[in-house]
């Protein structure tokens, strides 16, 4: 062990730094517990959790305070940057600190948008290091994350009554753009998004197909097509799964129509 | 080991005679010649057909035969040097010359060619054609080359080395022997990654490396890697190109189990049906949310391989299901010495 040196305690608050640990691979996860523990002489750190991906991670996140998240990159069914997105939703987004085996783009990006992240096999001093710079960290910009992806998001995320809540996209039937929100409709309810539908179209544009100016429809929830209305100005609506309610289709858009019904 | 790529060396090669692509070669180059030869000899255009006819009947058998009998004796005529090769091989086809010169003399009244001419003519081509290959195997020694240079980008990702060490890492205060196992499983299969890898190795050889890589990953993944073998069957003395099947189990563990939130099998079929070798692997496979790029890298790779060993014999196909990945390899059952 090299010696501590007490320069960089100085900084460090004096409550233990909680530290929410996430990883796919049960061993990374021991491994960084090992390490935590070593370290915790000279720099206070207490571990709150361990969450094997994304979505449980943001579950514990809510459940318990935590100042720093270990965020392993790859992970199944949400990975690290994804998850980073979603936990800036939280009323007080914890630090975090990306955790990846790679050593190329990945690494790059994180360069370029000055996150923090280190490399596994991690050392324990570069852990230090990180952990002590946490306290200074600046907030995560969303939109910097989202511009890594290289995956599109496998949830929508929405703050209700302080809680984040996770829309699985596969759930979604469709998304409609109203005043300042985007309504996201699954089988069982609505939620209201703070996010824009052309971005949203941009992001899912593979699964979801424009219906109307303000609306995107699931493709795998279409179930068909009917005309409503009166005789002489009756209009296309999309019958969807799992919902009563129809969806109208815009004239403009009547090619999506036909492009159904040569399937 | 006779079939590996080091059988197109500078230093001289026997064609494999078992082989369709030198089969057709020799049909071609000696129609072809007999052809050239015909034509210059006969007197005008009419006649061309008629002496072709004659030619054909002494030459056809005589190819018919001595084909054969390469074919028969091509595993002892790769065993043996070079140049004894060679002398083999001419000796084969004056055996025929002459024994189908007397036949032919005898019982068909075929009495205008002379001995000396036949037998010349026979060995003038013979040489004629060995040099032809021999330029051939020269011809693609680039290939070989590239063969090496391929053999050493069939790598294992980084990824899963920096992953592995973690593991290892993490094993070391807990269970010092389990990771002083992984750490010798890591250094073998490092081993086998930096050797040559250009002679073929027996089946079973790979299956070991295999199964060292996968104890590996076992220890990463845990009960989310399952693997399913299927090698009751397997002709354990089957020679197959090194790294044949290693890099496909780790796209299989890349794309089908890391992937994925609940538990994956892999399975790996192999089986011999008469003298052709299967091999046959199935992963799960979520074509949403996963890279594809190096996939096909490995693939490539690999078809590459199989072809620089067996050229259009061995045959490999991918196939993407609704939620399964597979991989079929078929090739010629070469067995290997014990």
């Amino acid at each position: 062990m090299q010696t501590k040196t007490v320069e960089d305690q100085e900084s460090a608050t004096p409550a233990p730094l909680r530290v929410l640990i996430v990883d796919d691979e049960q061993p990374a996860r021991s491994r960084l517990r090992d390490l935590l523990f070593d370290l915790s002489e000279s720099l206070p750190v207490v571990v709150v959790g361990e969450a094997a991906h994304g979505r449980e991670a943001i579950v514990m996140a809510q459940s318990n305070v935590v100042d720093v998240v270990l965020l392993d990159v790859r992970m199944p069914v949400m990975d690290g940057v994804e998850t980073a997105q979603h936990l800036q939703r939280l009323p007080k987004p914890p630090a975090v600190i990306f955790t990846t085996a790679y050593t190329h783009y990945a690494v790059q990006a994180f360069e370029v948008n000055a996150l923090d992240y280190l490399l596994k096999p991690i050392n324990a001093t570069r852990l230090k290091d990180a952990l002590a710079r946490v306290a200074h960290a600046r907030a995560l910009r969303v939109d910097l994350l989202r511009a890594m992806q290289v995956n599109c998001r496998s949830f929508l995320s929405v703050l209700e009554r302080g809680n984040v809540i996770l829309i699985p996209i596969s759930d979604i039937v469709y998304l409609r753009a109203e005043l300042k929100y985007v309504t996201v409709r699954t089988h069982q309810r609505e939620y209201l998004l703070d996010e824009s539908l052309v971005q949203l179209e941009r992001e899912f544009g593979e699964r979801f197909v424009r219906v109307h100016r303000n609306c995107l429809i699931a493709r795998a929830a279409i179930r068909g097509f009917e005309r409503a209305g009166a005789e002489g100005d009756s209009a296309w609506q999309a019958v969807l799964e799992g919902i009563t309610e129809r969806v109208s289709v815009s004239r403009r858009q009547h090619h999506v129509i036909r492009s159904f019904k040569r399937l | 080991m006779r079939y590996s790529i080091n059988q197109i060396s500078p230093i001289g090669a026997m064609p494999n005679f078992c082989q369709w692509a030198t089969q057709w070669r020799i049909l071609l180059a000696v129609h072809g010649l007999m052809a050239f030869m015909v034509f210059a000899y006969s007197a005008n255009w009419q006649h061309w057909g008629q002496d072709m006819m004659r030619a054909a009947q002494l030459v056809e058998p005589f190819l018919v035969m001595s084909m054969i009998v390469l074919a028969g004796g091509n595993r002892v005529l790769q065993t043996l040097h070079y140049s004894t090769a060679v002398v083999a091989v001419l000796l084969i086809e004056l055996f025929w010359a002459i024994a189908l010169h007397l036949v032919a003399q005898r019982y068909w009244g075929l009495a205008s060619e002379s001995m000396p001419r036949m037998v010349a003519v026979v060995l003038l081509v013979t040489a004629l054609l060995l040099f032809y290959f021999h330029l051939l195997a020269h011809a693609r020694s680039p290939a070989v080359a590239e063969a090496r240079l391929q053999a050493l980008q069939a790598r294992i990702r980084p990824h899963f080395l920096f992953n592995s060490i973690t593991a290892v890492l993490s094993l070391i205060r807990k269970s010092p022997q389990r990771a002083e196992v992984a750490l010798e499983d890591m250094a073998s299969l490092f081993r086998q990654l930096m050797a040559d890898n250009l002679d073929l190795v027996p089946i079973a050889k790979e299956i070991e490396l295999c199964r060292q890589y996968l104890d590996l990953e076992q220890l990463r993944l845990g009960e989310r890697l399952q693997i399913e073998w299927r090698i009751q069957q397997m002709p354990a003395d089957a020679l197959i190109p090194p790294l044949a099947l290693q890099p496909l189990l780790e796209n299989a563990v890349y794309h089908g189990i890391e992937p994925a939130e609940h538990p994956g099998v892999v399975v790996i079929d192999i089986y011999s049906v008469r003298d052709r070798l299967h091999v046959i692997l199935r992963n799960p496979y979520q074509s949403e949310g996963s890279h594809h790029g190096g996939n096909k890298m490995a693939v490539a790779n690999i078809r590459e391989r199989l072809f620089l060993h067996f050229e259009r014999q061995a045959e490999m196909v991918t196939r993407v299901g609704e939620n399964t990945y597979e991989v079929r390899m078929s090739m010629p059952y070469v067995r290997g010495k014990q």
